[in-house]
């Protein structure tokens, strides 16, 4: 009992920040209509760009204050993704306004490609750390409830907890505020939304941006604790079949999917792993995701898709 | 009636749109004054949808002209459009349908929100109280509407009549020049519509709002405006007072002949 609990406890964890990143994915899709393949390599341009402005910033204040170089690393690499996002829209989704979803999805893969290529002749192609300080021992809790205890692995408590405040902060952002409703308006409608003089541009300057930053979040985490190096956009990419079983465009959708493959990934790799030879957490959200779309085409949250005839 | 009718406000010149080989519009001209309720009839397809996404900034005729206040008017987007002080409603009720009826009102200030995108976002100090000035506001234009009893609902639970006040108040709140409607009336039963003619009387009289009025018969739109236009397969056919429109021959046969 005490050793399902701690699994399931891990793969929630885990979860919390496929949700975080699918979570940028949706408000991409909903704001723009864009399927965004890159946000894997969003992952991994961020975390170069935080491992690289860190180990600059390390450097040229003497090794004297981590903390400080941290600090300037991570509003860099926000910068950058800022520009990313600036970019992406002044030179990709201008110019591609109501084009096919299908167009605008290669075009997110040619924006993988290039934030790879980019991002590699900039930073580098070797595996680089990032140091923030992630305490890296395990710790015992619950030891009066279940025998033995269950082991939690901090670095991964702190993640979650992380990855949840920025959940809970970006809902807060979307429901509550003027540039929330807006974002949501463009959601709906566009040309309504266009109608009452909501700059289409901007907003996806926004939403691109916080897709941005909340890569960076999550390539802070899993950097630190992978390295950072360039198969952090195929972990970043398990996101996808997250939204996927959510539904592309709901919100609630993304955070319960990202939890579910979490925990799935983590209960199937101990209880069905044995059986079919291991390696299964690098599949399961697929398959899950695909026996999801064979019940439910809309995904679990998403709208019904009725085509008008 | 207090208000009285001004100079031209907006002008077109001999617009043509065409789509394809499709010739929504061919050569259509003429003006709208302030203060005035201008309204556009004509059948189904005749262009009146056209031509009201053409003064929006939605389509862009290949020829012809548009003056705001005597002043050209370059190619336009419908967000310029609106920052010029145009507002509209759609024929194809297009509210944000995961919104409250409030929040969709509420939309309509975004132009006149002035503290910056970021402190918005951060829900800030001075942000704070100006959304607040707004939700004034906009609770102003709920009970003008009198809808108060649905603010928190959510549009799309609503009964279309309905929506179709929550669309008229969104554009309210824009506190526009001149409000384009695109059949405002268009499903509606005779109480809804005799509450939505009032409703637009009422825009004009108190706000002094410029209104364009879209219809597709001859019915309780004209009765209420102030001058009408007359299109027919996207020609003008017709445009003067009510009384003159309703009696023009070539008027009454595009109707006969559309089956009216
Ligand atoms: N976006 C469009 N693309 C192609 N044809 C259009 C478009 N909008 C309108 N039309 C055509 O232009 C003509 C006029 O349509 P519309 O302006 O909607 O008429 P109305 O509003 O008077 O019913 C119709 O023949 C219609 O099919
Ligand atoms: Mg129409």
């Amino acid at each position: 009992m005490g050793f399902f609990i701690e699994t399931l406890i891990g793969g929630l964890m885990a979860g919390m920040l496929y949700s975080l990143v699918a979570l940028g994915f949706v408000l991409i899709f909903k704001s723009s209509g864009v399927f965004n393949f890159a946000q894997g390599a969003m992952v991994l341009f961020a975390a170069l760009a935080m491992a690289r402005f860190s180990e600059w910033a390390n450097a040229a204040l003497g090794g004297n204050s981590l903390f400080l170089a941290n600090l300037i690393a991570f509003v860099g690499a926000g910068a950058t993704m800022w520009l990313v996002a600036w970019a992406v829209e002044r030179f990709v989704l201008r110019k591609l306004v109501n084009q096919e979803g299908a167009t605008l999805l290669m075009v997110t893969l040619g924006i993988t490609y290039i934030l790879e290529g980019v991002g590699q002749t900039i930073f580098g192609s070797e595996i680089y750390n990032i140091d923030v300080g992630m305490p890296k021992e395990p710790v015992m809790m619950f030891e009066s409830l279940f025998e033995g205890g269950i082991l939690i692995n901090k670095e991964d408590f702190i993640a979650a907890l992380i990855a949840a405040l920025l959940v809970g902060l970006l809902t807060l952002f979307f429901q509550k505020t003027p540039v929330g409703r807006a974002l949501r308006a463009v959601a709906d409608d566009h040309q309504a939304a266009l109608s009452i003089g909501i700059p289409l541009n901007r907003i996806w300057v926004i939403v691109w941006l916080v897709a941005g930053v909340v890569a960076l979040v999550a390539g802070i985490i899993w950097g630190s604790k992978l390295g950072v190096q360039f198969s952090l956009a195929t972990v970043a990419l398990r996101a996808l079949p997250v939204v996927i079983l959510g539904g592309l465009t709901s919100v609630p959708g993304a955070i319960v999917g990202g939890l579910i493959i979490g925990v799935g990934e983590k209960l199937s790799e101990v209880y069905l792993g044995p059986m079919v030879g291991g390696g299964i957490e690098i599949w399961f959200a697929y398959v899950l995701a695909l026996v999801v779309l064979l019940f439910r085409p809309q995904g679990l949250f998403g709208e019904k898709i009725i085509n008008r005839v | 009636m207090s208000r009285k009718i001004g100079d031209v406000i907006l002008d077109l010149q001999n617009i043509s749109l065409r789509f394809g080989g499709v010739k929504a519009l061919t050569d259509i001209s003429f003006d709208i004054r302030e203060h005035e309720v201008r309204a556009i009839i004509g059948p189904n397809g005749a262009g009146k949808s056209s031509m009201l996404n053409v003064i929006n900034g939605v389509y862009h005729p290949q020829e012809g002209k548009i003056f705001y206040r005597g002043a050209e008017r370059k190619k336009m987007e419908p967000h310029m459009a609106a920052s010029t002080g145009i507002a509209r409603t759609f024929q194809n009720i297009a509210l944000f349908k995961g919104m409250s009826v409030l929040d969709n009102i509420m939309t309509g200030r975004t132009l006149k929100m002035k503290s910056n995108m970021l402190l918005q976002a951060m829900w800030f100090g001075p942000a704070q109280k100006e959304e607040l000035a707004h939700r004034r506001k906009v609770e102003e234009i709920i009970d003008f509407l009198e809808i108060q009893h649905i603010r928190k609902t959510p549009v799309g639970r609503l009964p279309y009549g309905l929506q179709k006040r929550v669309d008229l108040g969104r554009a309210l709140a824009m506190e526009p020049q001149i409000l384009l409607l695109d059949e405002p009336m268009a499903g509606m039963n005779v109480e809804e519509k005799q509450d939505m003619c009032r409703f637009i009387l009422d825009v004009n009289d108190q706000f002094g709002t410029t209104i364009v009025l879209i219809e597709h018969d001859m019915g309780e739109g004209m009765d209420i405006s102030d001058r009408v236009v007359v299109l027919d397969y996207g020609k003008k056919i017709g445009d003067g007072l009510p009384d003159e429109v309703r009696s023009s021959p070539e008027v009454i046969k595009a109707y006969l002949g559309a089956g009216h």
